[in-house]
């Protein structure tokens, strides 16, 4: 609690910008609730917050009035799973800060550490609409990967909205492999790291000493795993097969607090009824559909459907296993599961569980409460797009985080303006112009 | 002899090279020539049965960069036999009302691993790179291709109707590249497109300095991609000579069939290259090094038919267009590798708009599901920039384009009279995200509906697997 009164101070400290109320008049309203669409809408921001959403709303003298006539209005992209300010390029080991397989610790590394808002990438997904991301690790040596941050993707705000927001866990196949080779070696391994936890937490003083010595988790990562045997701290655990998927499920029995939540999922579809009784939220992708690995063998872009039809909160993911995925697709995955809703035989998503699954979803997910939806109290946190938010064709002309307008350009904007016109000048490309 | 029964033995009044041996120098009869066979392994695709079919109503993309409104298209005989406004019913076609829908020629992609690298992509399906040495262009992907990848099904269930399987980018010299129909078949030759030119799958850049470099052997940098690859043409060249002084005097009697040279068969296929046979298909993300390979290829004669994944294209595309070489990309990735670090979404466009020739192209096994998707960013990316694009003729860099590029632009690659009929029946405007296809044609046969689980093939891998049948 204290630390999430911290987070708000300081995510206010960042909004000078902001401090003219505005109103954005005319535009198609997408909430993401439910699929409430309001036509020829008003929405009112102020102080970094929404202060009215709706129709006939009286815009107050002394507002900066954008026109959003022919526009269409939705909150911000959220992220649910991303390496953005944490990879450069992620084939330069250098610059990419998001597994270290050479490190003695696991569940200790903190991400927030590593976050970089001048990132390349930030101006680059920022401009597309994504406003809040979370930012993953990936497991090294032990099946904990460490603690991931949630992010804003603000200009020249504090880039890291909460330090140490989940812990991340791979099992399946790849858990699998790090613990030594199986499935039950991940187990173990997951068995003995939140045991040594529970002792920790029990006994501080008597860690890893007298009857306990020989422990074979670091007292910081057995520090790190408390506010995951506890609640406080969401887990992710990366697991695709279902069988792996219902054994992720019964952690609740031994850890009565935890709080998993699935990531991958590819056959989560196969034990949908199992998660929603668990009220396990899933991230994954819509466009899974191959059998990647034999712990994928059923993945469908039907996942998704079945999920939000069987009552799980589902958000789609920027997952690997899509080539080129970039937090930027986001949109186009969320309207590609719309249109597997169109597929004889399909299961997919409304337009409005669509938006949700990249905005109010996430966010759910992530804790950000605040945020995901336009709703009075909420951040502005909105993006105003020149059509349908779903559409490839469509991109945003404006976007606000905390009601702080942000710029519109990025390394590559001006690089195409470089390369826009070629041929010989008075001097090489490399000179301003 | 056994060297000798692997040759074709050519010239059509022939008898056998026992008789020709009998007289050798009987000026009544060709003399006998031993010559490097092109298409040893032929293709035993054979189009599936069809029924004329007219659809009617649809708007349509050629794939050459036109637009038909409201329009018709006859299929019959495997063939585009009528399209335009108003075209013929013959008594029993199957006609399709398709008032809303759209039509377009079937979606090729030029860079796929289908097969080579199949799913499920474990250790031991893993086929695409013979990465034992930089140059291996005695390799053909076919013979790695496993026909039943799953990944087949998905790529006709998006509309495409050929692909050309590549081996990977490890290598300077990859091998050989097949072009396939994504039809299902017992051996990989009942999935060849018939007649197309085989290509040559090169690289430069980061993964061929990369995989030998840290084996501290050649080429550990760019310029011992150069160096290791002129080398290579060098020989080639030699090779070729070879082949060439020898046919001379074949074909004027003075040489032996026991005087042909030895095959290398690695040197085939660049003899191939240098013979304008075998198509090059480059690897090659910057623009920097695309015009170092142009230089190469001017040295040793040999053109180069695209570039691969070319992220940076848009800085040369002036050159590209002179040069007449094609740009295979993505739509949008960047930033993975530090040569992929100046890669913009208005690459495409910008390719076009220069008047170059643009393809999109997969390289995965997802991507090729939804190339028009992948055409759709790039052509918005283009219009934002303030370029003009219409979406018929960004179809082209889908259908046309790639298959000039794959050397079968004059059978398919859109929707013209007498071409193959490849044709896609999507649900709503192709460059939206709802649209999805409908059906699919290959040579006019009917090979995917989605309505009809019939119509939906599932290799053999995913037979009595969770989820087989599924619409996916």
């Amino acid at each position: 609690m204290k630390r999430l009164a911290l987070w708000v101070v300081l995510a206010n400290a960042a909004l000078p910008a902001a401090a003219v109320p505005s109103a954005i008049i005319g535009a198609t309203i997408m909430t993401a609730r439910g699929e409430t669409v309001i036509e020829g809408g008003t929405l009112l921001f102020d102080n970094g917050r929404i202060t009215a959403v709706g129709t006939n709303i009286p815009v107050p003298a002394g507002t900066t009035v954008i026109d959003g006539k022919g526009r269409i209005l939705t909150p911000g992209i959220i992220a649910a799973a991303s390496d953005l300010g944490i990879t450069e390029v992620s084939g330069v080991s250098e610059t990419n800060d998001a597994s270290a397989r050479q490190s003695a610790f696991s569940a200790a590394l903190d991400l927030s550490t590593a976050v970089n808002p001048r990132s390349v990438h930030i101006a680059i997904s920022r401009m597309a609409g994504v406003t809040r991301a979370a930012a993953l690790p990936e497991a090294g040596n032990r099946i904990f990967a460490g603690q991931g941050a949630v992010i804003s993707l603000a200009a020249g705000a504090p880039p890291v909205g909460r330090a140490r927001a989940m812990q991340y866990v791979e099992m399946g196949q790849a858990g699998a492999r790090i613990a030594g080779g199986s499935r039950p070696a991940a187990w173990a391994q997951l068995a003995n790291m939140l045991a040594e936890a529970q002792r920790l937490m029990l006994n501080p003083a008597g860690f890893d000493r007298g009857q306990d010595s020989g422990s074979l988790t670091k007292r910081l990562d057995a520090e790190a795993l408390a506010p995951v045997i506890d609640g406080r701290q969401a887990l992710f655990v990366h697991a695709e097969r279902a069988s792996d998927i219902s054994e992720v499920l019964k952690l609740k029995l031994r850890y009565p607090a935890i709080r998993p939540v699935l990531i991958g999922a590819r056959e989560a579809w196969l034990v949908a009824a199992q998660i929603a009784r668990a009220g396990v939220p899933v991230i994954t992708h819509s466009l899974y559909d191959l059998p990647e690995q034999f712990e994928s063998l059923a993945a469908t872009r039907n996942n998704i459907g079945v999920l939000q039809a069987a009552g799980v909160t589902v958000a789609i993911g920027p997952l690997g296993g899509i080539g080129g995925t970039t937090p930027v697709n986001l949109p186009t995955y969320a309207g590609n599961a719309v249109a597997q809703a169109g597929v004889p035989g399909g299961k997919g998503l409304t337009r409005g569980q669509a938006l949700a699954a990249i905005t109010a979803n996430p966010a759910r997910i992530l804790g950000l409460d605040d945020t995901g939806t336009l709703e009075v109290g909420k951040r502005a946190d909105l993006v105003l797009w020149d059509g349908d938010p779903l559409e490839m064709m469509s991109a945003p002309v404006a976007v606000w985080i905390d009601g702080a307008a942000q710029p519109m350009t990025s390394r590559q904007t001006e690089l195409a303006q470089r390369y826009k016109a070629l041929g010989r000048t008075d001097l090489p490309l490399q000179y301003p112009r | 002899m056994r060297a000798l029964v692997l040759l074709s033995v050519a010239g059509l009044a022939l008898a056998s090279a026992v008789a020709a041996k009998d007289v050798p120098n009987d000026p009544r009869r060709a003399p006998e020539v031993v010559r490097v066979p092109m298409d040893p392994w032929p293709s035993q695709y054979k189009p599936y049965p069809s029924q004329v079919t007219v659809i009617r109503g649809a708007t349509i993309y050629d794939g050459a960069g036109r637009r038909l409104d409201n329009a018709m298209i006859r299929l019959e005989g495997g063939k585009v036999t009528e399209i335009g406004a108003s075209v013929a019913v013959p008594e029993g076609a199957k006609l399709i009302e398709a008032a809303g829908k759209y039509v377009t020629a079937g979606i090729i992609d030029i860079h796929s691993h289908l097969g080579v690298y199949p799913s499920p992509g474990v250790e031991a399906n893993s086929d695409g790179n013979e990465a034992t040495s930089p140059a291996r262009p005695e390799v053909w992907a076919e013979h790695s291709v496993w026909p039943q990848d799953p990944g087949f099904s998905r790529a006709l269930a998006g509309g495409v109707t050929a692909l050309h399987v590549l081996p990977g980018s490890a290598n300077l010299f990859g091998g050989r590249g097949v072009t396939l129909k994504p039809v299902y078949g017992r051996g990989v030759q009942d999935m060849k497109f018939p007649n197309a030119p085989y290509s040559l799958k090169m690289a430069c850049g980061e993964n061929p300095k990369g995989v030998y470099g840290s084996r501290n052997q050649l080429p550990a940098t760019r310029m011992g991609n150069i160096a290791y690859a002129r080398q290579l043409w060098s020989d080639a060249a030699a090779y070729k000579r070879r082949w060439d002084d020898y046919t001379q005097r074949a074909e004027a009697g003075t040489a032996k069939p026991t005087d042909a040279p030895r095959r290398e068969l690695a040197l085939d296929t660049l003899m191939g290259v240098l013979n304008g046979e075998i198509l090059v298909q480059n690897h090659c993300y910057r623009a920097d090094e695309m015009i170092n390979v142009i230089s190469m290829s001017r040295e040793f004669g040999y053109r180069v038919t695209a570039f691969h994944h070319a992220v940076e294209s848009y800085k040369i595309a002036d050159l590209l267009k002179t040069e007449g070489i094609c740009s295979a990309m993505w739509a949008d990735w960047y930033g993975f590798k530090m040569e992929s670090f100046d890669g913009i979404r208005e690459n495409i466009a910008l390719v076009n708009a220069a008047g170059a020739c643009a393809i999109v192209h997969s390289d995965d096994e997802n991507g090729i599901q939804r190339l028009n998707q992948e055409a759709a960013k790039a052509m918005a990316a283009g219009r934002r920039l303030g370029l003009t694009i219409a979406p018929e003729l960004a179809w082209t860099w889908l259908s046309l384009n790639p298959a000039r590029g794959l050397g079968i632009g004059a059978s398919t690659g859109s929707l013209e009279v007498g071409k193959a009929a490849d044709v896609v029946l999507w649900s709503a405007e192709p460059f939206s995200v709802y649209a999805r296809p409908m059906q699919v044609w290959i040579d006019g046969a009917l090979m995917y509906d989605w309505g009809d689980p019939k119509r939906r093939p599932t290799s053999d891998f995913e037979l009595g697997q969770p989820g087989v049948g599924d619409v996916k």
